[in-house]
């Protein structure tokens, strides 16, 4: 991705740029050691009070992951069977071993993800819908931890609104708009893309990613 | 103060702003993904409004939308259709769609070859 090809509005294109020169560089060099070409998905441990939260992270956690070039194993068959199989909770699951693992899925990789928080905040004037988890992706054959990253999204509710009936207003509306849908699901999925795909600190290329080979970090 | 904008706009922005990034500096998406994700989303987060006939209708349609597009499956589709034959007691129609994983993903092999061989004992 280069800045000459899109079209990065200027004030997202400083950010980024802020962000990044804040951050040191990720240490890319477990990855490289042991570059997986497959990921099993757990089915997350979660801090929060919304009891759908793992389970909408795991709905939006697969295009992400198998766009940046990785097999991903089908989280809802995995999630079936380990339950099927006398694991019932996503911590029984987090129990397995990664020899066992790799035994029965044959997985190069597990990505262990805890959600730390989850929900929409309703406030007299607005609502704001967050998510938080961590993510940690652990080599199977040799127990490494490989990568890690925080999927942190927030989209508030009320931007744009400058005036107050017209802030009661939408804050009632969405109020009502939300009884009716999840709005977690959309910020999951973007938070999660964005963690994916950030440059500096996000996942490297699979190898069924065109940029695979071209792919310089860490090398 | 700033005139009061219409609710709409600022669902549209970020929209527009995401579809011209994803035009300017993506590369074509790997996959065609159809209704995988709506669907496990509601079949966990609205149990009842995703059964096994409606999820196997639906990827049904994306496979044949895929294959006529010339796009690929996603990783795990053919896979999750074979555990919903399954389920519904169809062997044959399962062994099909978890061969079609496997071809399409060499990566699944390990984890096809189980679930086949427990069709074969079930």
């Amino acid at each position: 991705m280069t800045a000459g090809g899109c079209r990065v509005p200027a004030a997202f294109a400083v950010a980024l740029l802020a962000g990044g020169c804040a951050v040191q560089e990720y240490d890319y060099a477990p990855f490289r050691a042991h570059q997986p070409r497959s990921i099993l998905v757990l089915p997350p441990l979660s801090e929060a009070t919304d009891v759908n939260a793992p389970y909408v992270f795991l709905s939006t956690v697969t295009r992400p992951v198998a766009e940046a070039g990785y097999y991903v194993f089908p989280v809802a068959v995995v999630d079936a069977l380990m339950k099927e199989n006398g694991l019932p909770t996503p911590g029984e699951m987090h129990q397995v071993s990664l020899g066992k693992l790799r035994e029965v899925f044959g997985a190069d990789a597990v990505l262990y993800v805890t959600v730390e928080e989850w929900g929409q905040r309703y406030r007299v004037l607005d609502s704001s819908t967050i998510v938080r988890a961590h993510a940690s992706l652990v080599d199977t054959a040799s127990g490494a931890s490989i990568w890690d990253g925080l999927v942190h999204g927030v989209e508030s509710s009320s931007a744009g609104q400058s005036d107050l009936i017209g802030m009661l207003i939408a804050a009632l509306i969405e109020q009502v708009v939300d009884s009716l849908s999840d709005r977690t699901y959309g910020v999951s999925r973007s938070a999660i893309q964005q963690a994916v795909s950030d440059q500096r600190r996000g996942l490297l290329y699979g190898t069924r990613h065109p940029g695979y080979d071209g792919d310089l970090r860490g090398r | 103060m700033a005139p009061q904008r219409p609710v709409v706009t600022r669902r549209v922005v970020p929209l527009l702003i995401a579809a011209a990034l994803a035009a300017g500096c993506g590369h074509q998406s790997l996959y065609r993904w159809g209704h995988y994700e709506d669907l496990l989303h509601a079949m966990w987060v609205e149990p009842g409004s995703a059964d096994p006939v409606t999820q196997v209708a639906r990827l049904r349609e994306d496979v044949e939308r895929a294959a006529a597009e010339g796009r690929g499956v996603p990783p795990g589709v053919w896979a999750h259709l074979g555990y919903l034959h399954w389920l519904q007691g169809n062997t044959d129609a399962a062994q099909e769609a978890l061969v079609r994983e496997r071809e399409l993903f060499p990566e699944s092999a390990v984890f096809v070859d189980g679930m086949l061989r427990r069709l074969g004992a079930s």
